[in-house]
């Protein structure tokens, strides 16, 4: 359980102390990352089922590493089809899943809402790994977790998001977290990347990439997709990257120097962030990756019910 | 020979006729003989004590889905046609978007059929616009008319060619058919499965702008105006479709529109307060609190004549799976009069605009005889306990299928007593179940 929660799929629902149990326990997990033995028993004999309907390489690698750290048996089901129209139902594969008593679920699915509805047709605890435009919780949180490393606090702090915030998943889920941190969240990138309402969620939208970064802590630079140009959002990335993308000029005339810059991941060189932003000195990215581990360590531990007798060891 | 009724003690409401008050009706041969204050019983009639209901010309729905021929694991026109008098509806009309398509006089036949054998709600077929509702060509409306289609709709789907549907509304006036449009334009639909707003950006879903309805609104208005002919404006969901409707109705045009209880009752929400229920699901998507207030202010004012169910039966296979992949759709006879009564008691509809728009509005709306108590009138009632609690069992609706924002809600209002023709064919608590 993380709070009352015995899912992780959204955000939304957590509270602030519910993040921050996560977020501390991460610390620890972190820790046993940084030994030349990485592993613990704290849930051994317990099994994750990775249940992927959408290509991702590093989500999935990250909740397996995750898993495995903790001695959990990780199996990875990866769907090419996310259409319900033909085959079996969502609902059916989880059905069949479920029946091979997994203790977690971890599911990404390309349609907002698909780790709700397997979670009210099994037992187990279902965590989202991305669901549409909806969440992506565990990257909402890891983001939290490496801005505290870095800033100390978010309390106070003042985080840029940037990019297509209509399809981002992880904005969302990082508006949800980040605010409940304290910290404030500026929205920017093309008035056709806003999604309507946004400004309800507690962030404020900017057109122009210098307003929305200027005097930030904190910069995420979305990941711009190729395969949605089709859908005329802009013109293209030419003149994306020249207005929203974020190079080392802007970068120094911009961003105060103790702003650090984060990208979920994968990025476009070149289009949001140009090669000397994303290996500068500024960039977190990577530091990103293996918090990401530290924190799906944390989710599952929580979730599964890690034996407490073993959680001392994975504390120690 | 069905018996004589004799209805006593109940508060006739009769918008048609003008009558709000206790009355006493008497139906004979199929038709209401006489709706009187003082009436001796006649000795051969059947008495029917209606002491603290209303009774109401029977309901008249000009937008359900049968789904017969083609789909009849949903919802046949027998299961349909019952479900209706359940509801308090004594004549509805069937959608074409069966399968096949009704666009030709042999299933227009079948439902007439299909209806007459089962012998609950009158089903009034509607034809298609175009052959097999796909837009290009104008399907046959005499053949139609002639073998008892009511009027013309391609609902389901909108007519995108503005050509053709110019065509369609000069056509269908040699035949003086209704056109009942299904409005939205599908490239600003897009993939859009919810309304856009903050509620749809929350959820991580695509949103739908209400202008993909107003701007074929707009544009239908403006055929309207070049071909005369009679327009139908079916499902209206948002405001800016109500602004329009008033407008062209206050420039005399020949248009009338329908408005479906859940978008009088529910907001995009609510789609958020249910955690992705597909019974929220359906297509015009449940809008905002503003188009909502537009919709009860446009029915209110008469700029919307009717309500409509939109009756779209699904079953689990259709629903029970991500939001996104489900069919848009809920049911709504069973439902329609306790979730409109409610708007009568949040203050937002007179009771006598309420009966109004369930009788009198949809029959005028479509040329249909029926929506009143007049004497000669066909004896067509509903006796309604506006009082009556009562919880929604699905495993208790006469629809085949359960797709309900309403299950197992707590209603208030119920139809008691529904008689077609003469006829008792619903009596709540006494039934053949």
């Amino acid at each position: 359980m993380i709070g009352r929660h015995k899912h992780c799929i959204s955000l939304a629902e957590y509270s602030r102390e519910e993040i921050l149990e996560v977020l501390d326990l991460a610390v620890s997990m972190k820790e046993v990352l940084q030994r030349p033995i990485k592993k613990v028993p704290s849930l051994r004999g317990k099994s994750v089922v990775n249940l992927f309907f959408e290509a991702s390489t590093r989500t999935r690698s990250s909740f397996e590493i995750a898993a495995k750290v903790l001695s959990a048996d990780a199996l990875n089901w990866t769907s090419s089809s996310s259409s319900v129209t033909k085959g079996e139902t969502l609902v059916d594969t989880a059905k069949n899943l479920e029946a091979m008593r997994p203790d977690v679920l971890v599911i990404r699915h390309s349609a907002g809402g698909a780790p709700k509805l397997v979670a009210d047709h099994v037992g187990c605890s279902v965590v989202s790994a991305g669901d549409g435009a909806h969440e992506h919780p565990s990257q909402g949180l890891l983001d939290c977790f490496t801005l505290r490393e870095k800033l100390g606090t978010l309390e106070g702090k003042t985080v840029a998001i940037v990019g297509d915030i209509s399809h981002s998943r992880v904005a969302r889920s990082d508006i949800h977290a980040m605010t409940k941190l304290g910290a404030s969240v500026r929205l920017c990138g093309p008035p056709t990347m806003i999604p309507a309402g946004i400004e309800a969620l507690g962030a404020t939208v900017h057109y122009q990439l210098r307003e929305a970064v200027e005097g930030a802590d904190a910069v995420v630079m979305l990941r711009i997709q190729h395969e949605r140009i089709g859908d005329p959002l802009i013109p293209g990335t030419r003149e994306y990257s020249k207005l929203w993308g974020l190079n080392a000029k802007k970068a120094a005339e911009w961003l105060r120097p103790s702003c650090v810059i984060l990208h979920p991941g994968p990025i476009n060189r070149g289009v949001e962030l140009s090669p000397e932003v994303a290996d500068g000195p500024q960039s977190v990215i990577l530091d990103q990756v293996q918090n990401g581990v530290a924190v799906r360590m944390a989710i599952l531990y929580l979730l599964a019910g890690g034996n407490p007798a073993d959680a001392g060891e994975a504390k120690a | 020979m069905a018996e004589v009724l004799f209805i006593e003690g109940g508060r006739v409401i009769d918008p048609a006729s003008g009558t709000d008050g206790v009355r006493t009706v008497i139906l004979r041969d199929g038709k209401v003989a006489e709706v009187a204050e003082r009436v001796e019983k006649p000795r051969d009639a059947r008495a029917i004590d209606a002491r603290g209901k209303w009774v109401t010309p029977g309901f008249i729905d000009l937008h359900v889905h049968l789904r017969e021929p083609g789909q009849e694991y949903k919802e046949t026109v027998a299961t349909g046609a019952r479900a209706a008098v359940a509801g308090g509806f004594t004549a509805v009309c069937a959608m074409p978007n069966t399968k096949p398509v009704n666009d030709n006089a042999s299933v227009t036949e079948l439902v007439l059929a299909r209806a007459a054998a089962a012998g609950f709600a009158r089903v009034h077929p509607v034809g298609a616009i175009s052959k097999g509702s796909n837009g290009e060509e104008l399907a046959e409306y005499g053949e139609l008319l002639a073998a008892g289609c009511v009027a013309l709709s391609d609902d389901g789907r909108p007519v995108l060619s503005s050509a053709l549907m110019r065509r369609a509304l000069e056509y269908s006036k040699a035949f003086g058919l209704t056109l009942t449009v299904h409005e939205e334009d599908l490239q600003l639909v897009g993939k859009g499965v919810m309304h856009e707003g903050a509620a749809a950006t929350r959820l991580g879903l695509k949103g739908i702008p209400g202008a993909a309805e107003d701007v074929m609104v707009l544009r239908d208005l403006a055929l309207l105006e070049l071909t005369g002919g009679r327009l139908h404006v079916a499902h209206v969901s948002s405001r800016g479709s109500v602004r329009a409707i008033r407008e062209a109705k206050a420039r005399g045009l020949a248009v009338t529109a329908e408005v479906t209880p859940h978008h009088l009752a529910l907001t995009d929400e609510d789609v958020a307060a249910s955690g992705y229920s597909t019974d929220f699901k359906m297509n015009p998507p449940l809008r905002s609190a503003s188009d909502v207030q537009a919709c009860r202010e446009g029915l209110a004012d008469g700029t919307l004549d009717a309500i409509a169910t939109d009756h779209a039966p699904h079953s689990a296979v259709e629903k029970d799976v991500e939001f996104d992949a489900a069919a848009n759709g809920i049911t709504g006879l069973e439902t329609a009069f306790p979730v409109c009564l409610a708007l009568v008691r949040a203050g937002a509809l007179t009771e006598r605009r309420l009966v109004e728009a369930l009788t009198i509005g949809p029959a005028r709306a479509f040329g249909l005889a029926g929506g009143t108590l007049a004497a000669g009138a066909a004896a067509d009632v509903a006796v309604l306990d506006p009082k009556a609690e009562w919880i929604l069992d699905p495993a208790r609706m006469y629809s085949k299928s359960r797709n309900t924002p309403w299950k197992g809600k707590r209603l208030a209002g119920r139809c008691v007593m529904t008689i077609v023709g003469g006829r008792i064919v619903h009596e709540e608590g006494r039934t053949e179940r």
